[in-house]
């Protein structure tokens, strides 16, 4: 490890220009002669179009354009698409109602886009916005997804006359069946995952440009992949063909899964721009943001665990309901389906699973991937099923744990999913340690002495990162491969660039990256620059979404350095004079086997350009490889995440006291990254566990539309964390890394509830554990005292 | 935002001429209601009066047994004046609870009294402390002040200059926040003059702030929090709301007395 | 338009305005300083904070024709000489930035922290003054270490 190297803490390089006020996020671009978009949005939850009068709107001040959905058709511009093509359990294709980007006759969500105004300023785009008339024909709506299947509930798209896009399955139902016939024990539970908005704190925008000199768009956008943007608006929107359409992710200020998605907006911005002949900004206010970014989680689940008389689990039985809300989003089947039950197994053997799984419309914004995606919903429903199980057959949970945990790898679960590598047991002893388990009885009583109810519990989760070998997911209906691209630029004076299909947006890039072509080529990361987030510099990329962007990106990074180092030998051999099969690289040098000749890399680099010690026939000049990698398996990092908090009974308030976090990432590029990736996944976890819910009303009002309802943790909600590793490496990449980013996320949402009961003493609570939650459920355990 | 027209006046006189000619006015304070709501095109006044620039507005000053605040002090001033730390400590600590630093160093006592939001803070301090609101025209007692939600005795151009508080030999105020506005989902005062005691909770009332009087008569028996024991204050004319309902707003509001009572100086 | 004069970063300048324009619009368009973001609707999530006259209000709830004579100091003006402010060396030596969006709002409204607590503060203190600055990737606690370390070197 040098100071840079892989392994070090290093601070990191892209963090200048964000502490001084110097990033480019996209509403700070603004293009010569710029438009403003403003969106005219359903006030309904539920209704059909009779028609749209953009009269006095067209006459507002500044006023260049209003369109709706006939223009889009009229133009040929296509809806909007979900890639990952579901089948239900009798064969048949999931149900995918049209999703235009402005509403073709009907509206089915409040925000839902219906038309767009497009004006010399914002403010006066926001006017006319206001004059543009809907005649709406209300429709009822269907925001309870009980509601939504019913017999006669009202059909939100035609396609799908039962709200039903899927009725999805996996896992052998016999065997289920036949291991809980045998069942000593079964632990039964129901679960609300709770409905979150992602909420990065940049709020989506785009500005679209079109240069009608060379018949060409440019789109910049918060994206988490401009890539498949490009792809989707090329190929399926049909905006225009790849080589006309660039699209720029510059800084993107946090994504979390929501900025990976086609939306209406930047479709819209983009297509505008050439309509209108000028460009097209738009950017979203928060209340928008909340309105039709892409919501997460929401599921309604019954689980169930069959346990022996030993206390081995022998089988588990799941039946989601999903809401996908009103339309499918670019990736929202896949979420609840593969993304989900295949996790089901959590770190456990478990001989038998069966998982149903339901896709339903409701009439609420679309639901896609949010931080962790379908895993930490199926760790939330695994976590609390062992922690209920444990206390129902009188076995600490640790134990419990322990027993049942897989303890040799290769491991195929019965839902897909081989794990790779692992030591389960390693982590949990390590954070039971660091959590000082032993003592918490004694902390118990100091807490109750000052009437407080104190609680811990442990979750111990698994996830399937490093998304994810293109013909595995091929064959389970993506639309695409999952593989990833790198490109390495070595300039004659040895800088290096590195063009990278990854993106970030928070993930620090710029260092691990850098860090990584430190290591390896013996440069200092001051040489080394990252470039991302631009269809015309890199040739083609999958984005960053499910913590791949160690495993995946820079996979292909390294295989892209493979070929740069047998290259750069070959021109050290011509320069040493001689053979390339003598010649050694490390620390930045090239040398003779056995000799003291050498040459360092820069040299090498520049020898490569001048091409002098050697003819273009024997070996072509310059020094630049590309590479693609596709993984061979899911990575899967794992870990235990234990809470211990305490409870006011008079108020429901709840602190969490202290949080232990051990995880296995595999090998770390840069720990400081990695500690603060869990950080804010832990953030965010415990935001779902005692905060945020999106709440519809019956109506279909989102209620909570802002800061004021929608509580976002702040610095006071949450504790610091104690955070350790174990590490087993990841035999499935190069780099032996399994992934990080979601962990914290998945992990923390059931350790904070596994306490909650703990300190309660009974399991009537659903997330978010607000305070008045807790405080009822305090009422009932005081009852339930009263009662023993 | 809608347009209007932005006024600057140097004195109450003039901002009060200005609003009586001027058609549909509003007077501009610390702008940390306003600007949001007429951001979201809430409020569309055609004229803005803007306060700040008017010299005597702000300050603290005790004068005889009462605070006088002027109506354009910053909460933050509020909440660090060392006279009223001295004199109503309790009037500081609840300055400290209002919002964040950035909303403090901007949003004014003159600027919550006038929006009588039901969860904001000051009214529960008004009303308890038995404040008099002083206007340029008059002066309206606390208890003739608070006529509903985001209703005010203030007439059509009237503006708050001053509010005196008379100083309690004994006061304390406890909040429990909406864990995502932060306002107060309850919020009680408590306070003890001579063997008068009032306490006004905000909040959680359906109708805005209002004196709880059965926690007075409890209160008023011996002041302590122990005298609130098993004290059960009814929920009908509470809100109910996605945060809190009815019955836990009943329960937070004894909660809360208590621990004001405890807290009180 | 009503003329607003004012100093941001030391140097003055003066601009028409339409009375509505937001402190926030006037420095990010006019200015072209956009290191002061925008995160919200409703003056909560901090991401605007910059200092008037030495104190920290959220430039999205002020307006600009209402500073007149004002000295605004924004992100951008905090590096003295070349030389970075300690709070910004803090956050980044401290990870305290993720996406960087909020990064802005958080060291205007860490060095208000320290201006008004002193270079000593504890992390209960830290936590409870960032209430009006949200942040979504760091989960606070390398923000809060870089408020506390930023503190420490501010102090001398
Ligand atoms: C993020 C955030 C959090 C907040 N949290 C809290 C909280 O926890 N508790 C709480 O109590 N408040 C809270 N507030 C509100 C804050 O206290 C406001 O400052 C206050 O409610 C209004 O004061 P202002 O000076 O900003 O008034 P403005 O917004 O300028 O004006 C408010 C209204 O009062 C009128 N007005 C102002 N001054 C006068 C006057 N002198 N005479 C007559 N009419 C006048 C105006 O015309 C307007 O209608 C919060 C605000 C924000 C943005
Ligand atoms: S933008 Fe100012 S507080 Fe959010
Ligand atoms: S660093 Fe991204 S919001 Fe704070």
């Amino acid at each position: 490890m040098t100071g840079t190297g892989i392994g070090a803490p290093v601070r990191r390089k892209e963090d200048f220009r964000f502490i001084t006020g110097k990033g480019h996020y996209t509403d700070d671009i603004n293009r010569p002669g710029q438009t403003h978009a403003v969106f005219v949005r359903s006030p309904h939850a539920h209704a059909a179009i009779r028609s749209i009068d953009a009269s006095a709107a067209l006459t507002s001040p500044g006023v260049l354009a209003v369109f709706t959905g006939d223009d889009l058709t009229a133009d040929k511009v296509g809806g909007l698409i979900c890639g990952w093509m579901i089948h239900s359990k009798d064969g048949t294709p999931m149900k995918a109602g049209g999703h235009p980007a402005l509403a073709q006759g009907k509206v089915r969500y409040v925000g839902d886009h219906v038309a767009v105004v497009i004006a010399e300023t914002h403010a006066q785009g926001r006017e006319a916005a206001e004059k543009v008339k809907v005649d709406y024909e209300v429709l009822k709506p269907v925001v309870d997804m009980a509601e939504a299947i019913k017999p006669g509930a009202p059909v939100i798209h035609d396609v799908a006359s039962d709200n039903t896009v899927y009725n999805w399955h996996l896992g052998d139902k016999a065997a289920a069946d036949a291991a809980f016939a045998k069942a000593a024990h079964v632990t039964k539970l129901d679960i609300v995952n709770n409905r979150l908005v992602p909420n990065a704190m940049e709020p989506r925008a785009a500005v679209g440009d079109y240069d009608s000199g060379s018949d060409a768009f440019t789109l910049y956008t918060t994206s988490q992949n401009p890539h498949v943007a490009r792809l989707v608006l090329s190929a399926f929107i049909g905006i225009a063909p790849e080589h006309k359409l660039r699209v720029i992710a510059p800084d993107v200020g946090g994504g979390f899964g929501s900025k990976i998605f086609i939306y209406a907006e930047e479709t819209v911005c983009v297509w505008a721009a050439k309509k209108v002949g000028r460009p097209v900004k738009w950017t979203a206010d928060r209340t928008e943001a909340f309105l039709a970014d892409a919501h997460g989680r929401d599921h309604v689940t019954h689980a169930e665990l069959a346990i022996d008389e030993k206390g081995k689990i022998t089988g588990l039985r799941v039946h989601t309901k999903a809401n996908l809300g009103a339309y499918l989003s670019t990736f929202a089947s896949s979420v609840p389906t593969y993304l989900y039950a295949p996790l089901l197994s959590g770190q456990y053997d478990i001989p038998a699973i069966y998982a149903e799984v339901d896709g339903i419309y409701t009439t609420t914004a679309p639901v896609d991937a949010y931080r962790g995606a379908g895993r930490p919903e199926a760790t939330f429903v695994v976590e609390r099923l062992i922690e209920v199980a444990a206390r129902e057959t009188g076995v600490d949970p640790a134990q419990f744990r322990k027993k049942n945990f897989v303890r040799t790898f290769p491991h195929q679960t019965p839902v897909i999913m081989c794990y790779d590598a692992g030591d389960y047991d390693a982590s949990l002893t390590k954070a039971l340690e660091m959590a000082d388990y032993k003592n918490v009885g004694k902390r118990k009583r100091e807490s109750a002495k000052k009437g407080l109810l104190r609680g811990v519990g442990i979750s111990a989760y698994i996830e399937a990162c490093g998304i994810a070998p293109s013909a595995a997911v091929g064959s389970l209906g993506a639309g695409v491969g999952l593989w990833e691209s790198a490109e390495v630029r070595v300039n004659p004076v040895g800088t290096v660039e590195i063009l990278t299909g990854s993106h970030s947006h928070g993930q620090g890039h710029e260092t691990t990256f850098a860090q990584l072509v430190s290591s390896r080529l013996g440069i200092s990361i001051d040489n080394v620059s990252i470039v991302h987030g631009d269809t015309d510099k890199v040739q083609m990329g999958m984005g960053t979404y499910g913590s791949r962007s160690g495993a995946v990106g820079m996979s292909a990074i390294s295989k892209a350095l493979d070929k740069i180092e047998t290259k750069a030998k070959k021109v050290a051999a011509y320069v040493l004079e001689a053979s390339d099969k003598d010649i050694e690289f490390k620390d930045g040098k090239f040398s003779v086997k056995g000799t003291d000749k050498s040459i360092d890399f820069a040299s090498v680099a520049l020898q490569a350009y001048i091409a002098h010690k050697f003819s273009g026939q024997e070996l072509e000049p310059g020094l630049k490889e590309s590479a693609f990698w596709d993984p061979t398996n899911f990575t899967f990092p794992a870990g235990v995440h234990i809470c211990e908090l305490e409870i006011d009974p008079q108020t429901g308030v709840t602190r969490i006291d202290r949080w232990t976090a051990v995880d296995d990432f595999g090998e770390i590029i840069n720990p400081m990254i990695v500690e603060g990736q869990v950080h804010g996944g832990i953030g965010q976890g415990i935001g779902q566990a005692l905060h945020e819910s999106a709440v519809y009303n019956e109506s279909g009002q989102l209620v909570t539309a802002s800061y004021m309802d929608y509580c976002m943790p702040r610095a006071d909600d949450v504790p610091s964390y104690n955070v350790g590793m174990t590490q087993t490496r990841c035999p499935s990449n190069p780099l032996g890394i399994k992934g990080c980013g979601e962990a914290g996320a998945i992990a923390a949402p059931p350790a904070v509830i596994n306490a909650i009961t703990d300190a309660l003493g009974h399991e009537d609570i659903a997330m978010p554990a607000t305070p008045r939650a807790v405080w009822r459920a305090a009422q009932k355990s005081i009852g339930l005292k009263a009662a023993e | 935002m809608y347009p209007f027209t932005y006024h600057q006046p140097d004195s109450v006189r003039q901002a009060a001429s200005v609003a009586g000619k001027a058609e549909d006015a509003k007077f501009l304070a610390g702008g940390m209601t306003l600007l949001p709501t007429m951001k979201q095109r809430l409020a569309s006044p055609a004229n803005l009066i803007d306060l700040s620039k008017i010299g005597d507005l702000a300050g603290i000053e005790v004068k005889g047994r009462s605070v006088v605040i002027g109506a354009m002090t910053r909460h933050f001033d509020v909440a660090n004046s060392k006279e009223l730390q001295a004199a109503i400590p309790a009037l500081a600590d609840l300055a400290g609870m209002i919002g964040d630093p950035a909303v403090r160093n901007r949003g004014t006592i003159g600027g919550s009294l006038a929006n009588n939001d039901p969860a904001a803070d000051y009214p529960a301090a008004a009303l308890a402390l038995g404040a008099t609101i002083i206007t340029n025209k008059r002066k309206i007692e606390a208890e003739d002040y608070f006529t509903g939600l985001f209703e005010t005795a203030l007439e059509e151009g009237e503006i708050i200059t001053k509010v005196s508080f008379p100083i309690p030999a004994k006061a304390g105020y406890e909040k429990f926040r909406n864990p995502a506005s932060r306002y107060a989902i309850v919020g009680v005062f408590v306070a003890k003059r001579g063997s008068d005691v009032r306490v006004a909770v905000t909040g959680a009332g359906a109708s805005g702030v209002f004196r709880a009087t059965k926690i007075e008569a409890a209160l008023t028996a011996k002041f302590s929090s122990k005298s609130l024991e098993g004290v059960k204050m009814p929920a009908e004319g509470l809100n109910t709301d996605i945060h809190a309902d009815a019955e836990y707003r009943a329960h937070l509001i004894t909660v809360m007395a208590k621990r004001a009572t405890d807290k009180a100086k | 338009m009503p003329v607003v004069s004012m100093t941001v970063n030391g140097k003055a300048v003066s601009a028409d305005v339409d009375p509505r324009t937001l402190l926030v619009h006037y420095l990010r368009e006019n200015l072209r300083l956009t290191g002061t973001h925008v995160g919200c609707d409703t003056s909560q999530c901090g991401a605007c904070v910059v200092m008037v006259n030495g104190a920290s209000i959220k430039s999205c709830t002020a307006l600009a024709v209402g500073l007149q004579g004002a000295d605004v100091t924004t992100i951008e003006g905090l590096a003295k000489d070349g030389k970075l402010h300690p709070m910004q060396e803090a956050f980044r030596e401290n990870h305290g930035l993720q996406c960087g969006f909020c990064t802005p709002g958080m060291i205007m409204s860490a060095v208000d922290i320290v201006n008004r607590n002193g270079s000593k503060i504890d992390e209960k203190t830290i936590r409870e003054e960032l209430e009006g600055n949200i942040c979504r990737c760091t989960g606070y606690h390398n923000i809060v270490k870089a408020i506390a370390a930023g503190a420490e070197a501010m102090g001398g």
